[in-house]
């Protein structure tokens, strides 16, 4: 595996990982019962493909996926901005859950061409679960698509959603969302991240920082 | 010495950890047995990548062969060789007999919120394909909700992936 392939299989990891725990806070208090249930499950598959992600790297560089998904300091994680937003609003949740499915299945699409056939084969079997996210990203989409506070929701994060997928990939996004991207600024690094950032990292490893190194659960 | 075919017939009584009706056998995730010497190699390829089960199922597969007499070594593959077409006849069966629907066949391409809102998902309870789509997620990561018109009864739907 190249150092470039290793690097956005990294950044997508870390996408999955931050957005997963972001999903997993409407646990318990979802405004109805089967958006707990939705929302639990999906948090859990993005987990479960963070977790694959980087044991395909750390396979590579003879490391662990727990040590890259949390033995990492905060400032050398490369997710995007949108997915650590702490968005406790339904609306925003939903605006944040279409780009992002939307972004991700382009990514992936692209992914499964790769030359590397063990990156391509695991995009193709992330792709499998995440048909479901997008059915259900789209169902939400369908039945917000009117209401103005979910079209400004929208507005809001179109630009930091930009940032999902690499550069070349921006117009097509765009023209699936329907939304432009001359918008006059350039979305974030993925070196930048947002003041509430710190404060889930510290929340994500709490347990890992603990215990020593190699401890058994 | 311990033969492929008897470590086959070992892991087809492991359960599956969530649905322990049906083995690891009849899910299909048990992609390749090699023997070698009182060295016994398992690949196994997961169903959902975020499914908790996965290191149980592990650890199981290691103790039986273990059992065996022979000395296990587990790999898990991350690619694309497991979808719900490989969950064999015998175990949809039981799937059925226990209540869940066995997954529709994959047809080319993702499926799609038709598919799911179509008329071919059957009730494992009554038979009847009069059924709706309630959540496209369940109580795990592979199953869906539905609810049977015919017999009244909410079931759950394994997942096509």
């Amino acid at each position: 595996m190249n150092e470039q392939d290793a690097r956005s299989l990294l950044e997508i990891a870390d996408d999955e990982l931050v957005l997963g725990w972001r999903d997993s806070e409407w646990t318990g208090i979802a405004p109805f019962l089967e958006e707990d249930v939705a929302f639990s499950s999906i948090a859990q598959n993005e987990i479960g493909h963070a977790r694959a992600l980087y044991e395909l790297v750390a396979r590579e560089h003879g490391t662990t996926a727990d040590e890259l998904a949390f033995d990492r300091a905060p400032d050398t994680y490369r997710c995007t901005q949108l997915v650590e937003l702490r968005l406790m609003e339904w609306e925003k949740t939903i605006a944040r859950h279409y780009l992002y499915e939307t972004a991700d299945g382009l990514r992936l699409e692209r992914l499964k061409e790769s030359t590397d056939p063990k990156i391509a084969g695991l995009a193709a079997k992330i792709d499998r679960e995440e048909a479901y996210h997008r059915i259900h990203a789209q169902m939400w989409f369908d039945r917000l698509q009117n209401e103005p506070r979910f079209t400004a929701a929208l507005q809001d994060l179109w630009l930091l959603a930009q940032a999902v997928v690499p550069d070349d990939l921006r117009p097509q996004f765009a023209a699936r969302m329907g939304l432009s991207t001359e918008s006059g600024s350039e979305p974030q690094s993925r070196t930048e991240h947002t003041a509430e950032f710190p404060e889930l990292w510290e929340e994500m490893t709490v347990v890992r920082r603990s215990q020593p190194a190699g401890t058994r659960w | 010495m311990v033969t492929a075919a008897q470590v086959w017939e070992a892991l087809a009584e492991i359960p599956d950890p969530e649905i322990p009706v049906i083995s690891l056998v009849d899910l299909g995730v048990v992609r390749e047995v090699e023997v070698d010497a009182g060295h016994v190699r398992v690949d196994f390829t997961p169903t959902f990548l975020g499914c908790p089960a996965l290191e149980t199922m592990r650890i199981a597969i290691a103790e039986q062969i273990r059992a065996l007499g022979a000395e296990p070594q587990v790999n898990v593959c991350l690619d694309d060789s497991w979808s719900t077409d490989r969950i064999t006849p015998a175990g949809r069966a039981k799937l059925r007999a226990s209540g869940f629907a066995p997954p529709a066949p994959r047809t080319a391409g993702a499926p799609t919120l038709l598919q799911l809102q179509s008329n071919v998902h059957r009730c494992p309870y009554c038979g009847s394909t009069d059924t709706r789509l309630e959540n496209v997620f369940g109580p795990t990561p592979c199953r869906s909700l539905r609810y049977c018109g015919s017999c009244r009864q909410p079931f759950e739907q394994f997942k096509t992936i």
